[in-house]
């Protein structure tokens, strides 16, 4: 059972900067996310795009964001439960929870932040009968890449035609014995510098094209043994130890959606008055997943909703505890790990 | 002072609307029809607007608009689903005075 003071779900900015106000009040955070990494839509959508609006950055790349908040968090050390979908809720009489996942992981925390922003990105999956079966336990269906290692000298058929498709493709080529693209285009749309990698390393014989295809069919019993291919009318069947469609993720409120929170426009209703607590004492909802009067969809809103959310739950679990809020320039940062940041003392001299 | 053009949209329950669309503030149909809440929230523009999910697919119903496909939206149409001939993303059509009775409607969500 992992233990924690803020379970937060969702590894997305709002979540991230979320340990990091937890932090300054000596909060622990743990985070789930569905993903097999952090950063949420930013790093799993548009990684290679700018932001314009987040304050003092005139623009950041979506990924360069998450990689700096994930800077700024870690000397308080948060947990991930990554690839896993917060799937149960349990309030116990203490009122703290548990959450387990889809994996079955135990989470007890003595609050809950939603951070779900759209919600929980499920693959968009290849309409090819009895394929469910080959999803689990390493029958050869993969719809993500989370461990790229699994690959190591294995036949890979990748489908798909945008960024992820084509930057685990080029990944991938250094690791596993073939690669095959397909797609049902010839034309692929991702970032500049992907789509000529991909061309490159196809000159090279390094990955294989087949467009346009698509995959119709496959063969295996126990696990996936070939694919069948469609190809301008023409049919073809090729051996692979592993089938990996990137079709893009459609984001859905998921599991949490019967916890028994008020929901409104498929977002979860919070008090925004006071600390974007839900109808549920004890669980919050911040950032794209909530709603409200006059409520705003930007990463901004959502760091401001996190760091009144981190008040909240200092005095939930210290009722009655002094605290006054204090400025980071003033009195630094101490992490769980034992390192400090502070201001450089000014110094106090005479000039002659 | 821009006018406003005079948009026809029919929603995902057949019901048909007529709405007023600023052409001065550098909107797009999927906003367009968020702001009026033609389509439920979380149901359209689910990526924002950058062609990367289709919930804001709409036929267009008329010839009022001339523009073509552009790369990205022809690449997500291409994946998407409910796709016809007249298939467009709202977030892809720029609302600037040339649309004045465009008449378009929401496809069925993906």
């Amino acid at each position: 059972m992992i233990e924690t003071d803020i379970l937060i779900i969702g590894a997305g900015p709002t979540g991230l900067f979320a340990v990091f106000e937890a932090g300054l009040l000596q909060l622990k955070c743990h985070i789930i996310d569905a993903l097999p990494q952090p950063g949420g839509q930013l790093a799993e959508l548009y990684p290679k795009k700018p932001i314009f609006d987040i304050p003092g950055y005139p623009e950041v790349l979506a990924g360069d964001l998450v990689t700096n908040l994930m800077e700024q968090i870690k000397q308080f050390q948060p947990g991930f439960t990554l690839a896993e979908t917060a799937e149960t809720i349990e309030k116990l009489e203490d009122g703290s929870f548990i959450v387990t996942t889809n994996k079955g992981t135990k989470h007890k925390a003595k609050a809950i932040a939603i951070a779900g922003g759209l919600g929980t990105f499920e693959p968009r999956k290849p309409i090819l009968k009895d394929i469910e079966f080959y999803e689990n336990e390493d029958r050869g269906v993969d719809y993500f890449v989370k461990d790229p290692e699994k690959y190591r000298n294995k036949n890979i058929v990748i489908a798909g035609g945008g960024d992820s498709a084509l930057d685990w493709s080029i990944f991938l080529s250094n690791v596993a014995a073939s690669v095959t693209l397909i797609h049902r285009r010839n034309e692929f749309r991702g970032a500049l510098d992907s789509v000529e990698k991909v061309q490159e390393l196809k000159s090279a014989g390094k990955i294989k094209l087949i467009t346009p295809a698509e995959v119709v069919g496959f063969k295996g019993n126990e696990r996936i043994e070939s694919l069948d291919i469609e190809m301008n009318g023409a049919r073809m069947n090729i051996p692979t130890d592993y089938f990996i469609p990137l079709f893009g993720l459609t984001p859905k409120l998921g599991a949490i959606a019967n916890w028994g929170l008020e929901i409104e426009k498929n977002a979860i209703k919070v008090n925004n008055a006071l600390d974007y607590q839900t109808n549920i004492d004890g669980i919050y909802a911040i950032g794209d997943v909530n709603t409200y009067p006059g409520k705003l969809k930007l990463i901004l809103c959502g760091f401001h909703e996190a760091t009144l959310m981190c008040q909240s739950v200092y005095n939930r679990i210290n009722p009655g505890k002094r605290y006054v809020l204090k400025y980071t320039t003033v009195s630094g940062v101490d992490g769980f790990d034992g390192t400090r940041k502070e201001a450089e003392k000014a110094v106090v001299k005479a000039i002659d | 002072m821009p006018q406003d053009v005079t948009i026809f949209i029919t929603d995902r329950n057949g019901v048909k609307h007529e709405v007023q669309a600023p052409t001065d503030m550098n909107m797009n149909v999927m906003e367009l029809i968020r702001s009026y809440e033609l389509a439920e929230e979380g149901t359209i523009g689910v990526c924002g607007g950058m062609a990367m999910c289709a919930s804001c697919q709409c036929y267009l119903l008329n010839d009022v608009l001339q523009t073509e496909r552009n790369d990205d939206e022809e690449a997500m149409l291409a994946d998407a689903y409910h796709v016809k001939d007249n298939s467009r993303l709202g977030c892809q059509i720029h609302i600037s005075e040339d649309l004045e009775g465009l008449e378009l409607e929401i496809a069925p969500e993906q």
